[in-house]
């Protein structure tokens, strides 16, 4: 094996010194599950979707540096076992009725979910209470989709520099995207359509007014091509 | 070992299909299977069934549910699949995770009635019904697996004919139903 390269699923990865595992995989057109990690923003390491077995030791790879000669397991049945019940438990931990969500076909839960084969939540809901914010004219917030991500607070801490989203509240229940004004509402900030946070959210709580269904079910980013390739290639 | 030249005739599958809290879209998305219908008459029969109006279920290999559970009548035609087929199959969206009947599960269920029949202004106030002939509902609208155990997962809303018709031929022939990319729908 060449000096920087590691083994992923048997196959030799080149990296730059530096790079994660995530981001050298990727450039190599190797698809590994994730859900938190944008090749914009630094890793947030919290969905746990991008495990993967260095040396046989369960790791994040959008937060571990690629090292040279490490052997990288990735989509072992193992793993991918283990992703989908992580996904179960995120669908049944919100409010997923894709039939109704504008999202349907350009998200990346659900596009994760079936490259992963996910046919049930398997898991009893828990069918939560949670908030939408329909006080912005262009933007409608729906809560009940929120994996928690925080590519939102990212994106407008970051990218923006307006701090619109902030993480707060603890435990299951109270763990929640808090919206930075002194009603809580998002109408009552300076955010705007065109901020990189309004178009950030991988699944469906950040939604632009008015264009729901400017392109419709079936032509959609990952209608075209499973998101094992969409997220490789973008 | 004996030669045996005579084929064993072939017995037909059975099978039964309800809708419980769904809007028998799934059930038209079956038929949507057009003329291969022809084809699965050759290898299944059908027991309860909208197609045969038979009103219980009989014993039975495969069992279909389509919508979730949202009242006690749900409940008992579930029980009723469950103890007589061998193999249940959750399809649609509402029988996988309750689906649209199912985003009623964050109001108060008495707010709901109330408010559909006596207070809306321009809806009919003729009082809740308690006709003793209506099933009651459920306080919560539950997807099919949190009330029996369920073999098999077909999501969609609905699931298109093509994955339905993959989903029964891999059941079919014995094999693990495997529904890929474009196949595969929650919507
Ligand atoms: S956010 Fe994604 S998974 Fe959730 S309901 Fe919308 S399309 Fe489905
Ligand atoms: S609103 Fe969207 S981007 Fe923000 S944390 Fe939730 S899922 Fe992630
Ligand atoms: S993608 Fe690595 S933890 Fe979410």
């Amino acid at each position: 094996m060449s000096e920087n390269t590691f083994l992923l699923d048997g196959e030799a990865i080149p990296f730059v010194p530096g790079q994660t595992v995530m981001q050298a995989a990727k450039a190599a057109g190797k698809y590994i599950p994730h859900l938190c990690w944008h090749p914009e923003f630094k890793p947030h390491g919290s969905c746990k979707l991008c495990t993967v077995k260095a040396n046989g030791r369960f790791v994040s790879s959008c937060t571990m540096e690629a090292a040279a000669g490490v052997t990288i397991e990735n989509r072992t049945p193992e793993l991918d076992d283990k992703r989908r019940t992580l996904l179960q438990l995120l669908f049944v931990e919100g409010n997923h009725f894709c039939p109704s969500c504008e999202k349907s076909g350009n998200c990346l839960l659900q596009a994760t979910a079936y490259d992963l084969g996910m046919m049930s939540p398997h898991f009893d809901h828990f069918f939560p209470d949670r908030p939408v914010d329909a006080s912005h004219p262009d933007i409608l917030l729906d809560f009940n989709r929120c994996i928690l991500c925080s590519l939102c607070v990212q994106a407008s801490e970051q990218a923006d520099k307006k701090n619109v989203f902030v993480m707060g509240g603890r435990g299951m229940r109270g763990r929640r995207i808090i919206i930075n004004s002194e009603s809580g509402k998002l109408g009552d900030t300076d955010f705007a359509a065109s901020d990189r946070a309004a178009s950030i959210c991988p699944v469906g709580v950040i939604l632009k007014k008015r264009v729901g269904f400017a392109v419709p079910i079936g032509e959609r980013k990952y209608d075209q091509a499973p998101a094992s390739v969409v997220e490789v290639t973008k | 070992m004996n030669a045996n030249t005579a084929t064993p005739a072939k017995t037909k599958l059975r099978v039964a299909t309800t809708s419980l809290a769904g809007c028998f879209g799934c059930h038209m998305s079956f038929l949507d299977i057009d003329e291969r219908i022809l084809q699965l008459v050759e290898l299944v029969e059908f027991d309860r069934s909208p197609i045969t109006d038979i009103k219980h279920c009989g014993p039975c290999d495969l069992g279909i549910i389509e919508g979730g559970v949202c009242n006690a009548e749900n409940v008992h035609v579930l029980h009723e699949f469950r103890k007589n087929c061998k193999i249940l199959v959750a399809m649609g969206a509402c029988a996988v995770n309750g689906g649209l009947p199912a985003q009623r599960n964050h109001l108060d269920l008495r707010d709901i009635l109330e408010e559909v029949y006596q207070t809306e202004p321009g809806l009919t106030h003729g009082g809740i019904p308690n006709d003793p002939e209506l099933p009651l509902p459920l306080n919560k609208v539950h997807p099919i697996h949190e009330v029996v155990k369920i073999d098999y997962f077909l999501p969609g809303c609905p699931p298109p004919a093509d994955a339905i018709w993959k989903f029964l031929t891999d059941l079919l022939a014995g094999r693990t139903p495997h529904l890929g990319h474009g196949l595969l729908h929650y919507d």
